[in-house]
């Protein structure tokens, strides 16, 4: 799926001329179809019965309005794709040389240098073991895989309010935090009560399992520990341990709070894979195999529920058309739902008005050279206590000429709006001059950047919704059901909101239901 | 719904032909997925359709981003606004209105002709109001818009001599909001801003905390009673 770059480029300016599926059908005439088996049939999902004709309108050519229109298509269903954007992937977005960001009101081109490796993944970047949907789709179309290192141990910490703003690898914060931690529970003077319930044996293993897990001394006491690293030496000479970092300074710092255990998080856990070539590769696997018309740059004016379909109407170059389909699978964002004209009942609305949805900010740079592996950093991640929170290194391409950096990555809402308000170059200065407090050469390398605020990109205005699962109780029953024909699915209809996972397990509820519905419908007029 | 403007800009559309023939169309090919140009809401032009986006369809306004309802504004208002976020006077950087501020980079995007594409389209739209959303003593709101009538008019229609916007069949929690912007001088407090000065020193006599919810409910009877 390693494609030549003129081809894709050819391909973009199709695309930006025909602003339709076109694109899509011409890029297997161009031999740029995996050229794979296709998927197993869903058991959940039954081929029509010979003569029976159902139509189905997708709304929304993310991930779950493609994964629908791929199956249901093999399935018999004719279906129709209406996209409002001018590229399909929804947020899954890998930006590359020419590329544009669509952002309200600040549409920036992607100026990094044309070649395949320089990209960036502006949404969905990395994939867990255990997200078994997306493995079975890349798997299947042949997408393919390689290691995403999500966590490095020999990365920085960075935070302004510990160890003077100097950043300390990883491996020394977290090995020195759990000396120190290891070595008060062992000194612990409450700990023969601690203790009590253990025989004399159990409490001798318990001290040992404490002297290991934080490398104490025989005494239980931590002197430093080769896990940080060393000082100096350990080649022709003994090493010298680093002196302990102080524990108050570690405490000062955010990277505790969560990022310390990142990898231990659900869906965090090493090893991740990434998409050789970028996240859309999937997408293009999808594009090529779908034989249904995407109609892109359409934004959907209208839904109407009727008792034997659902008609839609949507603005084609300012023109209104109008569909009508049996079926209707709809996965805008919720938020946005609530401008388009519709028919839904009132408890369907009001939950569409509780779908909170995300405000996350990436930034990336097109760095001259890739410095961070001469401070011997593969991949992975550098978190700081700033507003930038995170610096990715990319997982592919070691010991290339350049490299493309993620610069930051905000979790925090505000912190997200606050930037979204910049100016674009505004916005690139200041993950500049935070980055340089963790490598402090930063900006010498930087050639470029783009930064995607994914509040402000337009057909969007959000990203996936992080209400917490008490909140989603309130609306998630009214939603996950159809009203009607019409279903609503992708991410923001599940409980891993932001993932394509999220988003594939809902297509796949979604099809589950449809085909039920379809096999009685054709019972009923046998 | 009573027409909110004076005069209608617009003439009816010849609907039914088209509604006639996409009936027959959709009859005629029951259970196959047809797409055909046709009636419906007015649709954006393709420059200004990210407007839609969260404004709305027809620009009836969308409560969970924010956006106002723009269907009822007059063409010298709405040009005046978008002059106003181009020039910085409205929601200037640095001020709380984030809401306003998300105008800021719309405008900017928009020259001269822009502005005039923009204020089209706004007048291509029908009016509309939107059901009220916030509760108020509409028969005490009425005692509180006796101030606001020499300017605002009797039915919240607005006069463009005293550039006063129409007032009726606006979102009401936009309404609300705009007072307490006043009332904070979060607008109305930026050199520039000349009527805002005004309607600072107006809104200056709500000062009970159920004076603007009942003020806005007796506004939200213009648009829902003859």
């Amino acid at each position: 799926m390693n494609k030549p770059v003129s081809r894709r480029r050819f391909l973009a300016k199709l695309g930006a001329v025909g602003g339709s599926a076109a694109v899509y059908q011409a890029a297997i005439g161009l031999g740029l179809a995996p050229a794979q088996s296709l998927a197993a049939p869903l058991a959940s999902l039954q081929p029509l019965k010979d003569g029976q004709r159902r139509s189905v309108v997708i709304l929304g050519a993310g991930i779950s309005g493609l994964v629908c229109a791929y199956e249901l298509e093999r399935a018999g269903y004719d279906c129709t794709l209406i996209e409002a954007s001018h590229r399909i992937g929804g947020r899954v977005l890998t930006l590359r040389a020419g590329d544009l960001v669509d952002e309200m009101g600040n549409r920036q081109t992607c100026r990094f240098d044309d070649d395949p490796s320089l990209y960036f993944n502006a949404g969905p970047a990395r994939i867990p073991a255990d997200h078994r949907l997306v493995h079975h789709y890349c798997k299947a179309l042949g997408v393919p895989l390689e290691v995403f290192v999500n966590e490095n141990y020999h990365a920085w910490v960075q935070d302004p309010n510990a160890f003077g703003g100097k950043p300390v690898r990883m491996r020394e914060f977290m090995a020195d935090a759990r000396g120190f931690m290891t070595e008060f529970i062992a000194k612990s003077p409450n700990r023969a009560q601690f203790d009590a319930p253990l025989s004399e044996a159990d409490a001798e293993r318990l001290f040992e399992f404490l002297r290991i897990y934080g490398d104490l001394d025989a005494k239980g006491r931590y002197q430093g520990s080769g896990r940080a690293g060393y000082a100096s030496g350990g080649w022709q000479e003994p090493g010298t341990l680093k002196t302990p970092l102080d524990f108050k300074q570690i405490l000062n710092a955010k990277f505790w709070r969560e990022a310390m255990h990142w990898g231990e998080l659900s869906n965090q856990t090493a090893p991740m894979m990434q998409v050789v070539g970028g996240s859309d590769n999937l997408i293009k696997g999808f594009a090529v195999q779908i034989k249904s018309p995407i109609i892109t740059q359409a934004p959907v004016q209208s839904i109407n529920l009727a008792e034997d379909g659902v008609s839609v109407i949507y603005n084609q170059r300012g023109e209104n058309k109008a569909i009508r389909a049996d079926y209707c699978l709809n996965n805008i964002p919720a938020h946005l739902l609530a401008g388009i004209r519709n028919n839904f009942p009132a408890p369907y609305l009001g939950a569409l008005g509780m779908v909170d949805w995300g405000k996350l900010m990436k930034i990336a740079f097109q760095m001259s050279k890739r410095f961070w592996e001469d401070e011997g950093i593969y991949g992975g991640i550098s978190w700081t206590g700033q507003e930038i929170e995170q610096i990715w290194y990319p997982s592919h391409g070691y010991n290339s000429a350049k490299g493309i950096v993620l610069g930051a990555y905000t979790f925090e809402e505000e912190t997200a709006e606050a930037f979204a308000r910049l100016t674009p170059a505004e916005r690139l200065q200041r993950a500049i001059d935070q980055g340089a407090a963790v490598h402090p050469k930063y900006a010498s390398y930087v050639e470029n950047g783009v930064s995607v605020p994914w509040n402000r990109m337009n057909h969007m205005m959000g990203c996936g919704n992080f209400g917490t699962d008490e909140d989603r109780k309130r609306w998630f029953k009214t939603l996950q059901s159809p009203v009607g024909r019409h279903y609503l699915m992708g991410d923001q209809v599940s409980y891993h909101p932001g993932w394509q996972e999220g988003a594939l397990s809902s297509a796949h509820f979604v099809l589950a239901q449809l085909n039920e519905r379809a096999k009685a419908e054709a019972g009923g007029r046998a | 719904m009573p027409s909110l403007r004076h005069p209608p800009r617009r003439l009816p559309r010849p609907l039914g032909p088209w509604l006639l023939f996409i009936c027959v169309a959709w009859v005629a090919l029951a259970r196959m997925a047809v797409a055909e140009a046709g009636a419906g809401p007015v649709a954006a032009p393709p420059e200004l359709s990210h407007c839609a986006v969260c404004h709305g369809v027809e620009l009836r306004g969308n409560a969970l981003l924010d956006s106002p309802n723009l269907s009822v504004l007059p063409p010298w208002y709405v040009q005046r606004q978008l002059e106003s976020y181009k020039s910085g006077w409205r929601a200037p950087a640095g001020s709380p209105d984030l809401a306003g501020r998300e105008m800021h980079p719309m405008a900017a995007a928009l020259d001269a002709d822009g502005v005039r594409a923009a204020t089209a389209y706004v007048a291509s739209v029908p009016e509309y109001a939107p059901p009220p959303t916030l509760e108020g003593d509409a028969a005490r709101g009425e005692g509180l818009y006796r101030t606001c009538i020499a300017c605002h008019g009797e039915r919240g229609q607005g006069n463009e001599s005293l550039s006063s916007p129409p007032l009726a069949g606006q979102n009401d929690w936009y309404l609300a909001r705009q007072l307490e912007n006043y009332l904070s001088g979060v607008r109305g407090g930026v050199p520039g801003d000349l009527w805002g000065v005004q309607m600072r020193a107006a809104a200056a006599v709500l000062q009970n905390d159920a004076d603007i919810p009942d003020l806005v409910a007796y506004i939200n009877s213009f648009s829902t009673t003859p």
